[in-house]
């Protein structure tokens, strides 16, 4: 069915807290105004950007704007992943802006990171005038190609009187159907000239409807064979966050009983306290999820994508289960693993619909006894639950802090990580209870993203205590947003897992190569030059820097972390380089050889 | 692998045809033809599209496509149920000697002779891929210069119109 496409007012309701009060119609502005309007009436409040030569004429009337805050960073790739940090934590459009060329190509990283994603982004940026574009001028990069196959949608606007629909539509782009990066690149020229600036304006988007409305013979299908099945696992992937499906989610898990496994992009879309919750699937994934899933008669899926980190050996994942694959991008459904029931719609009328389906089926055929299974499971989670060996080298356990941080800062904060040992720890040893608490980048797999990320959700939440958890290898490709953070009045901390190498490639180092540790040792840790000096950076970057060598100092210093709110924290932990990320499930490798410790692998013939 | 026809409706705007082509190259799918044009309506190009692959990765690129903003609609046409065409230009010597047997083969394949020299014609012929492979094949003995061909055309038989809806979508948006 065809649905009209919203008014950008609908769409400025839906991502604004503040929409706008004045529609204006038909005033004669400049190009740079038009876009600092539209931005207004989509209701943006706060952008992260860096000016430039092409997009100076947008930066003058910027400043004049009562409604935006534009928060300069000192890299783009760093406002890129700050606007992503916002859109995670808000779950509103992050707005990014950089100049061409350089600037815009320094959005790359962040830009294919969100369409991995699936964030809500929108970033603007400045293009060389139009009578220069295709001559190779000066910062001229051809960014809207360069950004195709990363982006959702993209534009180029070289005529001002198209700067309020482009932009309209952008928003709506972005934040609708399966959200993503909306590239909207504009020349100089066109910045320039003057036009007229009219709100709201039509969206033309023909080819653009996304289906929101599940099928209603599916819902009952997928109905029959949750209400049937003996061995269900309700598999939640991070569209549930991005959908605000974790309310109604939370009845389709009690109604139906099943157990749940939640992506590393889903958790906190059900709370870790809950009794049916297995925690997380996949190569780092606890035994019991990694379990349930290859001995689970049906599964599933809710807005995950079974990525090839969840299921290992693909031939082999799930060998025994009937597939349920409900998410609002058709193109993901039977894309990687043959589906039995295909539901396309938005997780939150998908979940909705399902709940009182599967209400009428237990009315019909009664509720499945699913004691045997449960019985299963709680023997796995008994026999296998998370866990960490002390080290023998007198270094903290990086487990050990993350788990000290997640009690200590609780669930109310939000956590953003890096990526590596630092961020599977922080995704297994953190309890999380709320959606939206936990940004990571999962599908990129960015080095780096945790500090500007952290940055954007602290000014999206700036109530929260908002903590990056970061390796000593990613936070040395973007900790300049440190400086962002001190002068704007932005005090995230900063719980450095300091192991002084690329611990993940470490790992597999020592667990693949032979112990041949080729360029993985970075010389920040204890016993080293200690190049840079995190607590010394931390001091120059205006931030108070903490060093903890002890296990008995753990507590205190975060405890003094969370006492600063005039300014950032970096706390450097110094951990053992040689603990190491259990269970493992090897790349390529069927599920069932997950490792429980190395050389440790569940007996699955004895329980059966 | 099976042969494939796609139209693609797409909306009439700069750097389409770039999205539809570079996400045929990103998904690794290998493109036969590609023909692009004007349709009856200005606000919406159409392309036609051949493809070698299996059922499954076509149902693939076919949400693929999909997913691009500027694509309005994509129908697959069986070639039982369409008329599919290709236009062929091709440069044959053909000098006294030879000209009247190349004649004699444009004559068979009710193709035409557009261009004349001393020892060289151009022929332009349309049809369907088997036959202007035949008309090349028997061509081919007398010295082929230069083949151009549009890529395949393809419209369904019968009354309907898949472009109906379509423009709905684009006046209605």
């Amino acid at each position: 069915m065809v649905q009209p496409n919203p008014t950008p007012a609908q769409v400025a309701a839906r991502t604004a807290s503040r929409p706008t009060d004045r529609p204006v119609s038909g005033e004669e502005v400049t190009g740079a105004e038009s876009i600092v309007r539209s931005l207004e009436s989509v209701g943006v409040e706060d952008v992260f950007g860096i000016p430039g030569g092409a997009i100076l004429p947008l930066y003058d009337p910027l400043m004049d704007s009562k409604q935006i805050r534009h928060i300069l960073v000192r890299h783009e790739q760093g406002g890129g992943h700050a606007a992503e940090g916002y859109a995670h934590a808000t779950g509103k459009v992050g707005v990014t802006m950089a100049t061409s060329g350089p600037g815009a190509t320094n959005l790359v990283t962040p830009l294919a990171d969100a369409h991995m994603d699936s964030v809500p982004l929108v970033a603007i940026t400045g293009q060389v005038a139009e009578s220069l574009i295709g001559t190779d001028g000066f910062q001229e990069a051809d960014i809207v190609g360069i950004t195709m196959p990363i982006t959702k949608h993209s534009y180029l606007v070289t005529d001002p009187a198209e700067i309020p629909r482009t932009i309209a539509e952008a928003f709506h782009i972005a934040s609708t159907g399966r959200p993503g990066p909306v590239l909207v690149d504009i020349a100089k020229s066109a910045m320039q000239a003057s036009t007229t600036f009219s709100w709201p304006q039509e969206l033309s988007l023909p080819g653009y409807h996304p289906v929101t409305k599940p099928h209603a013979k599916q819902i009952r299908e997928a109905a029959k064979l949750l209400a049937t099945a003996r061995r269900p696992v309700l598999y939640v992937g991070g569209g549930v966050v991005r959908a605000g499906a974790s309310a109604a989610l939370r009845r389709l898990v009690d109604t139906s009983g099943a157990a749940v496994v939640t992506t590393l992009t889903a958790r906190g879309a059900v709370p870790d306290s809950h009794p049916q919750q297995l925690g997380m699937p996949g190569m780092h994934g606890t035994v019991p999820a990694v379990a349930a899933l290859q001995k689970a008669d049906l599964v599933v899926a809710l807005g995950a994508r079974f990525d090839d980190r969840v299921t290992g050996r693909l031939s082999s994942f799930a060998p025994q289960a009937a597939v349920v694959h409900a998410d609002i991008d058709p193109a993901e459904i039977g894309k990687n693993r043959p589906v039995d029931v295909p539901i396309v719609g938005d997780l939150r009328e998908v979940i909705a619909d399902l709940v009182p389906a599967l209400e009428a089926e237990h009315a019909k055929v009664g509720k499945p006894d699913l004691a045997a299974w449960w019985h299963q499971l709680d023997t796995w989670r008994e026999t296998y639950p998370l866990g960490f060996s002390p080290t023998d080298d007198g270094h903290l356990a990086p487990q050990h802090v993350i788990s000290r941080l997640g009690e200590l800062a609780g669930p109310d904060a939000i956590y953003a990580a890096g990526v590596g040992q630092h961020q599977m720890w922080a995704a297994q040893f953190i309890r999380y209870e709320r959606p939206r608490t936990w940004l990571n980048s999962a599908g990129l797999g960015t080095m780096g993203f945790a500090v500007p990320a952290a940055m954007g959700a602290k000014v999206g939440e700036p109530d929260r205590e908002v903590w990056a958890i970061d390796g000593d290898g990613c936070f040395q490709m973007t900790n300049q947003e440190l400086a962002t953070c001190a002068i704007n009045d932005i005090p995230i901390k900063v719980a450095l897992i300091n192991n002084s190498s690329l611990g993940m490639v470490r790992q597999w180092q020592t667990l693949f190569y032979d112990e041949r540790y080729s360029n993985t040792d970075l010389h920040t840790g204890h016993g080293t030059r200690r190049i840079p000096d995190f607590v010394k950076l931390a001091d120059a970057y205006g931030c108070e820097g903490i060093r903890v060598e002890r296990a008995d100092e753990i507590d205190a210093a975060i405890k003094r972390a969370q006492e600063i709110d005039d300014r950032p924290v970096v706390i450097d932990f110094q951990v053992s380089r040689d603990a190491m990320v259990w269970p493992m499930v090897a790349a390529g490798v069927p599920n069932d050889d997950i490792q429980y410790a190395r050389g440790i692998s569940p007996a699955w013939d004895r329980e059966d | 692998m099976s042969r494939h026809t796609l139209s693609v409706l797409v909306e009439n705007k700069p750097g389409v045809l770039t999205r539809v082509s570079a996400l045929f190259a990103r998904r690794a799918f290998n493109i036969h033809s590609l023909a692009v044009g004007p349709t009856e309506h200005e606000e919406i190009s159409r392309i036609t599209v051949v493809v070698d692959v299996e059922e499954h990765p076509l149902e693939h690129v076919t949400k693929q496509l999909n997913k691009l903003v500027n694509v309005i609609k994509i129908v697959e046409l069986d070639p039982g149920s369409s008329v599919q065409r290709e236009l062929l230009l091709v440069k044959v010597r053909a000098d006294a000697a030879t000209r009247s047997g190349v004649l004699e083969v444009v004559d068979l394949f009710r193709a035409h002779v557009v261009d004349v020299v001393p020892d060289t014609v151009v022929i332009e012929a349309t049809g369907t891929d088997a036959k202007l492979s035949a008309l090349l094949a028997a061509l081919e003995p007398y010295g082929v210069r230069e083949i151009v061909k549009s890529g395949t055309l393809a419209v369904g038989r019968g009354s309907r119109s898949i472009t109906d809806r379509a423009l709905e979508r684009v006046r209605t948006a």
